[in-house]
């Protein structure tokens, strides 16, 4: 666990969470923390004194709306992810276990919403969604986000569930609670747990898409998808609009995925690389 | 082998049924009335109302208005939309355009991952090696959109080399930008994905007896090697090739790319119903013919691998 590959992206998303949890203070540290103080008059100016991403287009300070987005963005992967990954382990669970018609119906209603491409799902029901706040598009990406952890839930389940320190568990007459929740479940969640750890990226990735399409966050909320939708026709005389919210998006997704990556070797010791 | 084929079969049309039902419900089940909406600001007489309802069957219980519109699906007619026109011939109008761009990465995908991986696991744990993964990784945590209006914003805008956007100059000069940035999020797994089984495979006895025989090394990767790990990239083209054929609407939007998934997202804003379900289930039979097709490829490439 102590390879470079977990360290570094572990250490840089630890402070990610840091900003996110405690935005107002990081924004301040240049003198204009309030994302929402805007100054017309300034629109799309440069980096500056005090302003060190510079102007958006409504004129408020871009490096506060960066950090204020980091919270939106990550709050969504997280959020989804947990959505996602709790049908899944119920779901899965039940069908690794139970077998039969549970099974069969489960296994059918995962393979229909993987049936689904994830970004023709998720807008067209995210189009009908009355109010797409952090909740709500969560749900939606979770909605479609699940299936892939359930079959993965429930094949590593039915691969513990067979061995023989299960079997013991069963004969000395624990409980089948008991027995799922300290014998299987503990055992069949690494590849889970890295998948999960990968799909957090994905989700933030599929968050500012969807916003940038128009379907996903909307105004009041700050994302760095919102900016980026929102500075599309700018980019060309005004770059840093589309280099600082790209960027801490692209570290935050790179390091979800190293960590995911590296979590994958340290779990499986058959593979060196 | 019949028993399990029917079996497969079986499943892919509960699939098929359930997906395209989950969409059609979503679809007609949105906000707003398509037909009022027909009118714009100026309101629309009750009787046309009824009488276009009607004519739409937009009355009758959901579950009647996708039989019958399964039923169309059967003769090949995809229904019209709310402006009268076929839904059918616009898909064939914009499908050009997408079989060019989705192949050209498909290709691009190839080519370039299957070079790359192959470069990586044979110089594996130097720098090449590391900076290839670092770079793939750092293209897929890109989201398409940044790469897209960065890569036309210098390309096209700045530098003046390849067209800003639309079809006008034609295959390739047209399709090079989109394609490549489409395709760098597929290069990366396939790069990964043949880097990874290469290596395993490289570690195996049947090289060290090639070597032994003293076989020529570019023998020994190109043929035998290269062969035994394709499975796991094969597979995920396959696949993919759904999806690039299901049209990119980001990269297509951008690009401004009369393709199939420009045509989806105008429907999809425009609350045009019908031009949504017909694409969605366009797709959608795509996509399971191609992971039909990836199971099939599977018993092909590698014998011990049967599905029952």
């Amino acid at each position: 666990m102590r390879r470079p590959g977990v360290v570094v992206p572990a250490a840089i998303l630890l402070v990610l969470l840091i900003i996110s949890a405690f935005p107002a203070f990081f924004a301040g540290l240049f003198g204009n923390g309030d994302p929402r103080v805007c100054d017309l008059t300034r629109s799309i100016d440069g980096p500056e004194a005090g302003h060190p991403f510079g102007f958006d287009v409504q004129g408020c300070d871009v490096y506060a709306n960066v950090i204020f987005g980091t919270q939106s963005s990550i709050t969504v992967g997280v959020l989804t992810t947990g959505l996602a990954l709790l049908v899944a382990v119920a779901l899965g669970v039940i069908a690794g276990t139970r077998g039969g018609w549970a099974d069969m119906v489960i296994s059918r209603l995962t393979d229909v919403f993987l049936g689904f491409p994830f970004l023709l799902g998720a807008i067209i029901a995210l189009n009908s969604v009355a109010e797409r706040n952090v909740w709500s598009v969560s749900i939606v990406l979770a909605l479609f986000s699940w299936p892939t952890l359930a079959r993965l839930v429930r094949s590593s389940v039915r691969g513990v569930a067979n061995s023989e320190y299960v079997l013991a568990a069963r004969t000395m007459g624990l409980s089948s609670a008991r027995v799922i929740g300290r014998y299987i479940l503990p055992n069949a969640m690494g590849a889970v747990i890295v998948v999960s750890t990968i799909m957090i990226g994905s989700v933030i990735v599929a968050e500012s898409t969807l916003t940038y399409l128009g379907i996903g966050l909307e105004a009041p909320a700050i994302s760095w998808g919102l900016q980026l939708a929102s500075a599309q026709s700018k980019f060309q005389m005004a770059p840093h609009l589309l280099i600082f919210p790209s960027l801490f998006l692209a570290v935050t997704v790179f390091c979800v995925i190293v960590l995911g990556d590296s979590l994958r070797a340290a779990f499986d010791p058959r593979r060196t690389a | 082998m019949i028993r399990s084929l029917s079996q497969r079969l079986l499943g892919l049309v509960i699939v098929f049924f359930g997906v395209t039902f989950i969409i059609y419900a979503m679809v007609f089940a949105l906000p707003g009335d398509p037909i009022r909406a027909l009118g714009g600001e100026r309101p629309i007489s009750d009787t046309t109302v009824a009488a276009l309802r009607a004519a739409y069957h937009l009355d009758d219980p959901l579950i009647v208005q996708y039989l019958r519109y399964i039923g169309g699906l059967l003769t090949g007619d995809f229904g019209t939309d709310f402006l009268g026109r076929s839904v059918g011939e616009q898909m064939l109008r914009a499908l050009p355009v997408t079989i060019v761009l989705g192949l050209s990465a498909w290709a691009l995908e190839i080519i370039v991952g299957l070079g790359l991986g192959i470069i990586a696991a044979l110089r594996r744990d130097t720098w090449i090696d590391r900076g290839i993964l670092i770079t793939t990784i750092l293209a897929t945590s890109i989201p398409v959109f940044v790469v897209g209006v960065s890569a036309q914003l210098l390309f096209g805008v700045r530098w003046g080399i390849l067209p800003v956007a639309g079809d006008k100059a034609g295959w390739p000069v047209a399709f090079i930008l989109p394609a490549a940035v489409i395709a760098i999020y597929g290069l990366a797994v396939v790069s990964r994905l043949i880097r990874t089984s290469m290596i395993d495979n490289l570690g195996m006895d049947y090289v060290r007896t090639a070597r032994a025989k003293g076989l020529a090394p570019s023998r020994i990767v190109g043929v035998h090697v290269l062969r035994n790990s394709a499975i796991p990239a094969v597979t995920f083209l396959a696949t993919d090739l759904g999806y690039l054929l299901g049209g990119a609407v980001v990269v297509e939007g951008i690009f401004n790319l009369p393709g199939i998934g420009n045509l989806l997202f105008s429907a999809i804003r425009a609350h045009e119903g019908p031009t949504v379900v017909g694409i969605s289930t366009a797709l959608i039979l795509v996509f399971l013919l191609t992971s039909a097709l990836v199971d099939f490829l599977h018993t092909l490439l590698d014998p011990r691998i049967r599905h029952d």
